[in-house]
């Protein structure tokens, strides 16, 4: 199963220096990170996907210097443009004007550009950094599993099997309810997103590890690894620079693909009530509130679903693109 | 055929001792670290300290924790009298606990609610299992058509969007605007078709998620099939098509989906209490939201238990489907 190598150049360009730099490079052979690289330039919608993502993270990054260039404040509550009677905005789609790009929230009328531009900041630092939980555990203990196999393997792939059977999103619910405001010199939404990172993460790692493992298993019995094992290699040598170097791939993939699912929890979370808590905007609290005026302000839930959909979506993309670029196969 | 059934009774019943001890152990363990009394999650905010003794003694609260997880499987059993200060409760067998906050056994309520989630589960999973096979199915055997690229767009739009965004929206258009189907739980006792009215929308919604998935899923899977050399050779030998679809084809693509159908089992838990919420549908979601919110201990811990041993019992319902279907596993 040999990965295409190599681009077929077309007649009318291989001129003689074409030709030669085509041949220069052949030479050398690229990295599978090169050819992955090559393909997934070519896939149009996992280039827009991962545009959409890298500007995502500017926004959630700049967020303080974005809307000080509209000049709304997240918090700031904007009475004057609520209908007193049903607590709605007054002006039309939920307020929309030149100074609320997005409108103004129901009741207490804050600025709903700003505290989308901010709950992005949440939806991501808990969809990356619950990823990089799962996958730090994930690796090291399917490696462990694959590698070492024997009780160690039976201990660990029951553990994942109960893991992914279990319905996680109540576990996080209650085991939030039990969670004291103040932790670890963190309070109210500090402890809720340390929760939320740990326990998504903690749910997660099953989900790269299982794949960890099966390739640990088929990678060990390698030639390359017998040949680096017969030549005195010690374990670690052989797990850290013959093993972990071709799980990268597999990794990525997953890893990509398990952060539009963490958002999605994280946003579930808001919704149910048990993610960050208020004055901390998040999309998921968002259409919390929304459920209560859809139908007089259809404008507020739109806003905060739209965003939830633009986010996961453009991370699918990027994730089945980086799939299909690292996939030898090819297939899809 | 037996030794495997007797095996996988076994797991599953270990699997539900684990999640007893480890969902108790939250309870009971995190409060502890975190220096809050357990007690005053039994009782309101406002109790003096002659209450707090009280329910600490009610609730064997001062138990080491083993006394106290004996006593509560003994209450499974046999039922349990909380008495404190010459009163006494009765909770009979199977008691599952005693909401303090409701004055009720917890039992009786998750029995009500049960098979609202239930019935809720049971028809998504109809409705996704077929339309998302089929889609999957079709857009494999079609692909790059036109069937195949729509058919993909609506799987990639389903898994990135928010279960209970999708959920208002439908409940927007086809309850308050065109008026089609209920908004409102009736139980099916009272009238069948206001039932089945009120929870086509539910139904669909949940399904919309998880066929999309599986539509992605079998689509992948059944590409990979088609080009393996057995259905080459199904071919060659002149099987008609249609019959190396059916049997060749087919019967190896269900394999992969009904192990994800176990894995998805909590997964659907999950989802089911939002859309649960969205639909307002007085579910075993519904109660431990509103148990979140109060703060009632009890409840939690009785639904989180109910769930996972529904996803494990359906697990086990699961693996023995699925070694009808694939021999090897039995002999694994």
């Amino acid at each position: 199963m040999t990965a295409p190598l190599h681009d077929t150049v077309p007649a009318e360009t291989a001129d003689a220096d074409v030709a030669a730099r085509v041949a220069k490079d052949a030479v050398e052979g690229r990295s599978l990170g090169r050819i992955a690289w090559t393909r997934l330039k070519r896939d149009k919608l996992a280039v827009a996907g991962g545009v959409v993502v890298l500007s995502l993270i500017l926004v959630a990054i700049f967020a303080p210097l974005i809307t000080s260039l509209v000049g709304q404040e997240p918090n700031e509550y904007h009475q004057d443009l609520i209908d007193p009677l049903f607590g709605t905005p007054t002006g039309s789609l939920g307020g929309i004007s030149s100074d609320h790009l997005l409108g103004v929230e129901p009741v207490n009328g804050r600025d709903v550009f700003a505290r989308i531009v901010y709950g992005a900041r949440i939806s991501l630092l808990v969809g990356f950094l619950s990823a990089m939980v799962a996958v730090v555990l994930g690796t090291v203990l399917g490696i462990l599993a694959g590698y070492f196999g024997g009780w160690l393997d039976a201990l660990i792939s029951r553990t994942m099997d109960m893991l992914l059977a279990f319905p996680q999103l109540l576990f996080i619910i209650s085991l939030i309810a039990v969670m004291p405001n103040k932790l670890l010199g963190l309070e109210g939404t500090g402890v809720r997103l340390l929760v939320m990172i740990l326990v998504i993460g903690f749910f997660g790692w099953p989900y790269i590890g299982r794949i960890v493992r099966g390739q640990t298993l088929s990678l060990r019995e390698r030639e390359y690894v017998e040949a680096a094992r017969s030549l005195g290699a010690g374990r670690r040598y052989i797990l850290f620079k013959e093993l972990l170097p071709n799980l990268i791939a597999p990794i990525t993939v997953y890893t990509t693909l398990m952060i539009p699912t963490n958002i999605l929890t994280e946003a579930a979370l808001s919704f149910l009530g048990a993610g960050v808590k208020p004055p901390t905007a998040s999309w998921g609290q968002m259409l919390n509130t929304a459920v209560r005026y859809y139908q007089e302000d259809p404008m507020y839930m739109v806003v905060p679903g739209v965003a939830i959909f633009i986010t996961v979506l453009a991370f699918n993309l990027f994730g089945d693109g980086v799939r299909d670029a690292l996939d030898p196969k090819g297939t899809r | 055929m037996l030794t495997y059934l007797i095996r996988r009774l076994f797991a599953a019943a270990v699997m539900l001792v684990v999640i007893v001890l480890v969902v108790f152990s939250i309870f009971f363990l995190i409060p502890k670290w975190t220096g809050v009394d357990p007690a005053t999650m039994y009782v309101g905010k406002a109790s003096d300290a002659a209450a707090l003794e009280g329910i600490r003694q009610k609730l064997g609260l001062d138990d080491p924790i083993l006394v106290q997880l004996f006593e509560f499987f003994k209450a499974i059993f046999v039922g349990r009298d909380y008495t404190s200060a010459g009163s006494t409760t009765r909770c009979d067998a199977p008691c599952f606990g005693y909401s303090f906050k409701t004055e009720q056994a917890i039992w009786p309520v998750l029995t009500d609610r049960f098979p609202v989630t239930f019935g809720l589960a049971i028809g998504a999973a109809v409705i996704w299992l077929i339309i998302g096979l089929t889609a999957g199915v079709l857009s494999a055997l079609r692909r790059g058509s036109i069937w195949d690229r729509a058919s993909m767009t609506v799987a990639l739009a389903g898994v990135s969007l928010p279960i209970y965004f999708t959920g208002l929206i439908s409940l927007a258009i086809f309850s308050y605007g065109l008026g089609w189907v209920s908004n409102e739980y009736t139980p099916i006792e009272e009238s069948f078709p206001d039932w089945f009215s009120g929870m086509i929308l539910p139904w669909v919604t949940l399904a919309f998620l998880f066929g999309a998935m599986y539509a992605r899923l079998t689509r992948a899977t059944m590409l990979e099939v088609m080009g393996e050399d057995y259905i080459r050779t199904a071919r060659a030998k002149g099987v008609r098509e249609m019959v190396v679809i059916r049997k060749h084809a087919m019967r190896s693509t269900m394999t992969p989906i009904i192990t994800l159908l176990g894995v998805d089992l909590g997964m659907l838990m999950g989802n089911a209490i939002l859309t649960e919420t969205t639909f307002s549908l007085p579910g075993l979601g519904q109660a431990v939201l509103k148990a979140i919110g109060e703060r009632d201990l009890p409840v939690i811990l009785g639904v989180t238990l109910i769930t996972a041993t529904a996803v494990v019992v359906a697990n086990l319902v699961v693996d023995i489907l699925y070694s009808v279907i694939d021999p090897r596993v039995r002999l694994a």
